[in-house]
């Protein structure tokens, strides 16, 4: 007799997907966004599971995107906030996500500035633990909407040229949009000032140019990071004014992409710094398409998780 | 696996599917209020088989909807894996219609039953019904097919394989004794002993959940 045991499954980095899952979720999410657009957004795959959503750091459209997802499954959704709770009455990380977890939680969803703080998490914990971001490390759920929002509107990875443009160094979104699109065929090509440009960055099988025309010069997709003021140590460009001089993405540096760009942003944008206010808002745009298609790709996920795709047979 | 016997040839199963839709057309006095929803994924072809029959013998254009009904199985909790969603398409108003629902096997009524509960989110139709290729019994809920292509008499040992040209290439009804994992996804898992859920010991994060 063979039973079938269970493997818990964390989404930390997109290294903990195969190519052929990433696949999955993406395919199964078109299905879900088809849920968002009912009359009664609410389908009850995930009915008597709990998500909790632990945010140490401030977000909007994560946590919402993923409350929102959760609900619209029919999950029950607990928010943790880091300001009102015993955190304050310096109650350790572990502890703090041990008492949660002996409240009967399943699904845990993690936001916090320290890089590795949500892998320490999974270790200590019986749920799975989905990364909503660990300071400049990880952020794969965004990774798995702009995918997604890619393969909508392109239906490939292979060989599309996907240009990001910004803050690479302080940004967590990049190094998950890099470790899912490389893996998958796509070519990307990373530009930035060099201070905000990571040395090695190369190594992870992108191309780097310090000219921003040269980047967008017939990209398939042209992506905009947020300059992250609260993240920069003082100094790393001159002004703003000259930022935006040499890297924003204006209407004539867009015209020289494919003339099917795609132009996406992890938001929240500074209009006027590393986007142009016009292009945000121009037909190339998909900014707000990425912010829907959040909410039907982390419901893909949880699907995905809570289903416990991965079996071992144990005897 | 191995295939008992063929139940049904091309022939028959559009013979079958002809008298299932004027049976429709018969009961509803025509096709004027009627809807048809396929229910993935053999439910599909052969619903818009019936469609096709009630226009042309009606000569009125019926609409047509494609249901998944994963996301309201019952058995979520409790299989391992979490089955692949396909894509629901109702692009019509379902309320004050005559719903038909079309699948290819009747069996335990669990998909009929998520069905249900899934057309009641899309609005509130006057009547539901169950049109289905067969019928093979065993029912586990109060549910009853309206119109049937076939009853047949079945041990819960077997398979019943409907084929169809859009998804295996060819038609035909087989009866297939079971005995390895199935492929055939008809068959809802028996409930085996309750699994421990989760387990601590369990690695994660190791080169071995995530075999590329």
């Amino acid at each position: 007799m063979t039973v079938k045991e269970k493997i818990i499954r964390h989404l930390i980095t997109m290294d903990d997907l195969t190519n052929e899952e990433i696949m999955t979720i993406i395919e199964e999410a078109k299905s879900f966004k088809e849920v968002l657009t009912r009359d009664i957004k609410k389908v009850p795959a995930l009915r008597g599971k709990t998500v909790v959503l632990l945010f140490f750091e401030s977000s909007t459209r994560t946590k919402i995107s993923f409350e929102l997802a959760a609900k619209r499954l029919s999950a029950d959704v607990v928010n943790f906030s880091a300001s009102t709770s015993s955190l304050k009455k310096s109650e350790s990380l572990k502890d703090t996500v041990r008492t949660i977890e002996a409240m009967a939680a399943d699904i845990f969803v993690m936001r916090h500035s320290y890089p590795g703080s949500t892998q320490l998490v999974a270790k200590y914990i019986k749920g799975s633990v989905l990364n909503g971001g660990d300071g400049a490390h990880s952020h794969p759920t965004q990774a798995l909407l702009d995918m997604y929002t890619i393969y909508e509107k392109k239906k490939r990875f292979k060989d599309l040229k996907v240009a990001i443009i910004g803050d690479i160094k302080h940004s967590r979104v990049v190094r998950s949009d890099i470790e899912g699109l490389t893996r998958m065929g796509a070519n990307v090509v990373l530009c930035g000032p060099s201070t905000l440009l990571p040395r090695y960055i190369e190594q992870f099988n992108v191309g780097v140019t310090y000219n921003v025309e040269e980047a967008i010069k017939d990209a398939d997709v042209v992506m905009g990071l947020r300059i992250q003021f609260e993240r920069q140590e003082q100094g790393l460009f001159p002004s703003v004014l000259e930022y935006s001089q040499f890297f924003q993405i204006n209407r004539p540096r867009l015209k020289k992409a494919k003339p099917d760009v795609l132009l996406m942003h992890p938001g929240p944008i500074n209009r006027g710094v590393e986007l142009e206010s016009e292009v945000a808002d121009s037909v190339y745009s998909v900014i707000d398409e990425q912010v829907t298609n959040g909410v039907a790709v982390r419901m893909s996920l949880l699907y995905f998780l809570a289903g416990g795709k991965d079996e071992q047979v144990t005897d | 696996m191995k295939v008992k016997t063929q139940i049904m040839t091309k022939e028959e199963m559009f013979r079958s599917l002809k008298r299932v839709a004027h049976e429709i057309i018969e009961q509803h006095n025509g096709a004027k209020n009627l809807v048809i929803l396929g229910i993935q994924r053999r439910g599909v072809p052969l619903g818009k088989i019936i469609k096709e029959e009630i226009e042309a013998s009606e000569n009125k254009k019926v609409p047509f909807g494609v249901l998944d009904i994963t996301l309201y199985r019952d058995d979520l909790s409790t299989i391992g894996n979490a089955p692949r969603v396909n894509a629901t398409d109702i692009p019509f108003d379902l309320n004050g219609k005559d719903v038909i629902l079309v699948d290819d096997v009747l069996y335990t009524g669990r998909t009929i039953r998520a069905a249900l509960d899934e057309i009641m989110d899309f609005g509130r139709p006057a009547n539901i019904e169950v049109a289905v290729l067969i019928d093979r019994g065993h029912r586990e809920l109060p549910i009853l097919g309206n119109f049937i292509g076939k009853k047949i008499p079945t041990s819960k040992n077997e398979i019943i394989e409907v084929k169809l040209q859009e998804i295996d290439k060819k038609y035909g009804v087989f009866i297939v004794e079971k005995d390895s994992p199935v492929s055939n996804k008809k068959e809802k898992p028996k409930p085996t002993k309750k699994k421990p859920v989760r387990s601590l010991k369990k690695p994660v994060n190791t080169k071995k959940a995530r075999k590329k």
